[in-house]
């Protein structure tokens, strides 16, 4: 079993999927969406075996794949997962696999709906899975091109048009990528004069000792880059006009994981290999991760469309993520991390329901509303699931992020924490004001007509709202893969960089 | 002497010879298979130089050279000679009595860009660029009937002529110091005075006329507006490929970075080109000046090779060189098809082409973002070259506006995407596509995107074609 790759397979069956459906006609719905479902599914399943086979007690990278590829750009086809990438493997093909079920009304273009949602996928998980710098942006690249198209092609143009929504999104994003790119070739350039040996391997850059000023400069680029993806204020602004525009799924996949492509990267690339530039430049983030928290929970005090709510919302818990990260210790970093996890499968879970929603009653205005509770008490229960755990309700794990996360951050920045948890006050207000105001109070005879969640339509709220609810009741699951990850790539500075700089 | 060593070139001599008179002496049904025996003719020819890649000599005295770089550039040539001939025959219908002619001059060109490339002095290589300029004066207006076309003819051959005019000033001004033609003897007998730099300068106005750098680019957009649309593939990607081979040999082995660094004079140039390229083709909306604004900026990515002068940035022009064959001529085939059935090449008679032929929908989004340099399409392994070759050299400022401008280029390539899957069309008719064209387009596809995912082929064929600058 040691050869077996299945990194390699959990990471193409959703590439072989589109291909598959590729080569059915496209009148065959049916077909199409089962084609979907299977592929996602043997992806999850192939990464709960991995998540159950990891190796706690030997830590490190594990089912590791390597075939040299380009060797004069370094580049391998690397992949292996450790404690940080396994959730975040999780949590892809959680997300993953209940987007499917939450396309299920996609009458229009079936077909290639379902080719591009399948690709997504892939370029998603292949960032987390990879350890090559060069593979990593391929990845990561290939994920900004299908959103684009599935925005256009079945998107909504309520505020903003879905055309200006889908290019705002992808233009931000590629920015923030080209500082990235340029960040990762420099750092390819340098360690190739460091060295003579040209490698993007993260594992083998990190045992070249970069000076401190180089390591500022790539930071600063990497934060530009994996901040703009991450929605790091004031970079933000792509993201709720691009949740608003796009489809249920992709808002799912873009809110859920692909946002925290950005967190995984600072902490994999960024502190992993540039520490010293880390320490400097994080009390920057750390002031930042301070707007984040603060001034998009007030935007969302006035916001009206539930997309946008959410959408503010998540740039608000990235707040906490950035926080987390920026305090440099491991007890943050575990908080940021699982605070990735928790905040990627609640925003799905969101993302769902209000797609749902809107689906049948073709309004997202939470004025329009009142009372859903009545007609559809699944749906309820779903979104008051989803906004407790938003405004991280203890029992659900959510919960356990925040709490780590400002624990940990605590030390570093006393002030900073202190105001950073206020913004949990802020969540409060708003989840349960808009809660309250679309799910309960008198029943309106006009939303009678609204069909409850039903069949196909459950599995997302069962899928995440069980990732909710027992990644709330059983924290140490994850948290001791996670601290295991976390405490292997700090020891990995520490005894690199001499004298240890955390 | 081994004649053998000239096969390529004599085979194509011949080829445009007799194409030229088999046009004039077949009768009018039987010139339907001109198009085809070019064809076939060339891919005789290519599988000939492809068996000969690899051998070396010095002919002339050194006035003319066979070696990795020359074979490397003659394949490129080849195949995109190819690919443009391929996908311009139903095109070619509309040229009547006069196709045989088209292929002829098509191959007159080819054979002029094969002369630039392998010439290791400075007059044969003048000859080359003229054989394959003239040759194009002529296929730019061939549209007979067409106002557009008939400027762009006269507006390149006045152009041209200038920029021709000028690089020859300048040759004749190294030829004035250094006494010699020879490109691999000038070093030798440089001496630094201000007539050297005068004419270095005046060879880079020529070159970058030929290459269309801005401000040397005015007549881009209205010749690949105005000329037939298979003729505006070949002289964006070929004519331009060829430019570069010759500028390289000179710049790398005549005129070496030592003797005067005309590195930054290039970078501002470069700079300017991929800035105001980008920005100029985001207001386009016919989809041919599109990509001569587009061809513009691409110009100014290669050139970041050059300057970088190292083992990156060399790779890099000749990687970009070959995958830009790929990727737009696919574009331009799809432009071509798209305009034999819509009748005009505006942006909106793309307009929903994503239902009317997925697959060319799908092709043109894949060559398009290959230009834009997105992963794994090939464009962007080519740029990754290029800027580590420029950061690599210190350019760090010109990778920062290369990299952030191709982002920005994304933008006019997606709004093709835009028009052809959400624009509402005119016309439902599917779209049949030619076998032809339908080999042209599986192979632009399968070039960009085997390029983009296993780089690693390419990657050494060109390590043995810039190792003649090593």
């Amino acid at each position: 079993m040691t050869n077996f790759p299945i990194l390699s397979l959990t990471l193409f069956i959703p590439l072989i999927g589109a291909i598959i459906i590729m080569l059915i006609p496209r009148d065959q719905e049916g077909a199409i969406r089962g084609t979907a479902v299977f592929a996602t599914l043997v992806s999850l399943i192939l990464s709960i075996v991995v998540f159950i086979n990891y190796d706690q007690s030997l830590g490190g990278l594990q089912f590791i794949e390597n075939i040299p590829w380009t060797p004069d750009l370094g580049v391998s086809y690397a992949l292996g997962v450790d404690g940080i990438s396994i959730p975040m493997l999780l949590l892809t093909t959680l997300i993953g696999f209940s987007s499917v079920f939450a396309s299920w009304q996609i009458k229009d273009r079936v077909k290639e709906f379902f080719i591009l949602l399948l690709i997504l996928i892939t370029g998603v998980m292949g960032t987390f899975l990879t350890t090559n710098l060069f593979i990593f942006f391929l990845f990561y690249e290939v994920v900004v091109i299908p959103i684009y198209l599935m925005v256009i092609m079945w998107g909504s143009s309520k505020r903003v048009t879905k055309e200006y929504a889908g290019m705002k999104l992808t233009i931000y994003l590629l920015i923030g990528s080209a500082f990235l790119l340029i960040g990762i070739i420099t750092l390819f350039v340098k360690s190739y004069m460091l060295t003579g040996i040209p490698t993007m391997d993260i594992f083998e850059l990190v045992n070249i000792q970069f000076s401190t000023s180089f390591q500022v400069f790539v930071f600063v680029l990497m934060a530009l880059g994996f901040g703009t993806l991450l929605s790091m204020f004031p970079f933000h602004a792509w993201s709720p006009d691009g949740y608003a525009g796009a489809p249920t799924a992709v808002s799912m996949i873009h809110a859920g994981v692909l946002k925290k492509i950005g967190g995984y990267g600072i902490i994999r690339i960024g502190i992993f290999l540039l520490p010293e530039g880390a320490q400097i430049i994080a009390p920057i983030i750390a002031v930042l991760a301070i707007g984040n928290i603060i001034y998009a929970a007030f935007i969302c005090l006035s916001q009206k469309d539930l997309k946008y709510i959410v959408g503010y919302s998540s740039v608000s818990h990235m707040g906490y993520v950035l926080i987390g990260i920026a305090a440099l210790n491991l007890i943050s970093i575990n908080g940021a991390i699982i605070m990735m996890f928790a905040h990627g499968v609640m925003a799905a879970l969101f993302f769902a329901l209000i797609g749902n929603l809107y689906d049948k009653s073709h309004t997202r205005n939470i004025d329009d509303f009142g009372g859903l509770a009545h007609q559809m008490p699944k749906l309820a229960t779903g979104l008051m699931l989803a906004g407790l755990a938003s405004l991280g309700l203890p029992g659900l794990v959510n919960f356990v992020g925040e709490f780590t996360i400002f624990v940990g951050a605590f030390g570093t920045y006393r002030v900073l924490t202190i105001i950073g948890v206020s913004g949990i006050v802020f969540t409060a207000l708003y989840i349960l004001r808009t809660l309250g105001t679309i799910l309960f109070g008198p029943r309106r005879e006009k939303w009678d007509h609204l069909q409850d969640l039903q069949g196909v339509e459950m599995v997302p709220l069962l899928v995440l709202g069980a990732a909710i609810i027992l990644g709330g009741m059983f924290p140490y699951v994850l948290m001791d893969l996670i601290n295991n990850g976390v405490g292997d790539l700090l020891a990995q500075i520490n005894s690199i960089q001499m004298g240890g700089i955390f | 002497m081994d004649i053998t060593l000239l096969s390529t070139e004599i085979l194509v001599a011949v080829l445009g010879l007799v194409v030229l008179v088999l046009g004039l002496t077949l009768p009018s049904k039987g010139k339907n298979i001109v198009g085809g025996f070019t064809i076939i003719a060339l891919i005789i020819i290519l599988i000939n130089a492809i068996f000969s890649y690899g051998i070396e000599a010095n002919l002339f005295n050194g006035v003319y050279v066979i070696d990795n770089f020359g074979s490397f550039f003659k394949l490129l040539f080849l195949a995109s000679g190819i690919l443009v001939m391929l996908s311009a025959k139903e095109y070619t219908k509309q040229f009547a009595q006069r196709s045989s002619e088209f292929y002829s001059f098509m191959v007159f060109a080819l054979l002029g860009m094969i002369v630039m490339s392998c010439a290791n002095e400075l007059m044969t290589l003048y000859i080359g660029l003229e054989l394959m300029t003239v040759s194009f004066y002529i296929l730019t207006a061939y549209l007979l009937n067409d106002e557009l076309s008939a400027e762009a003819g006269l507006k390149y051959l006045i152009l041209g002529a200038i920029s021709s005019a000028i690089l020859l000033f300048g040759m004749s001004l190294i030829y004035a110091i250094s006494g010699t033609t020879i490109i691999s003897e000038i070093v030798a007998n440089l001496r630094i005075e201000p007539v050297l730099i005068t004419g270095i300068i005046l060879m880079i106005g020529g070159f970058a006329f030929k290459i269309s750098v801005i401000p040397f680019h005015m007549w881009a957009p209205d010749i690949y507006e105005g000329a037939p649309t298979p003729v505006t593939a070949f002289l964006s990607v070929a004519s331009k490929a060829a430019g570069f081979a010759a500028m390289l040999r000179v710049f790398v082995i005549g005129l070496p970075i030592a003797a005067f660094d005309w590195g930054f004079i290039l970078a501002i140039l470069a700079a300017i080109t991929m800035i105001a390229g980008n920005l100029m083709a985001l207001k386009q909306t016919n989809i041919k000046r599109m990509l001569a604004y587009s061809s513009i900026a691409q110009a100014g990515y290669i050139l970041v090779g050059l300057i970088a002068f190292n083992v990156y940035g060399l790779k890099g022009v000749l990687f970009y060189a070959m995958l830009y064959v790929f990727s737009n001529l696919g574009a331009f085939a799809i432009a071509t098809s798209v305009e034999v059935v819509a009748g005009d090449t505006q942006i909106t008679s793309f307009n929903g082409l994503g239902k009317r032929s997925p697959f060319m929908a799908a092709i043109m989004t894949v060559c398009l973002l290959s230009l834009a340099g997105i992963p794994p399409m090939a464009g962007f392994v080519g740029k990754f070259y290029l800027f580590a070759g420029a950061i690599q050299a210190g350019y760090l400022w010109l990778a920062f506006i290369g990299l952030i401008m191709s982002m920005i280029s994304v933008y006019y390539y997606l709004n093709v995407a835009k028009a052809m899957y959400i624009g509402d069309a005119v016309d439902e008719k599917p779209i049949k596509s030619s076998f032809s064209t339908q080999v042209v387009l599986w192979t632009c596809l399968a070039g960009t995107l085997l390029i983009g995912i296993y780089p690693a082929p390419l990657s050494k064929l060109v390590q043995s074609a810039i190792s003649i600058f090593l």
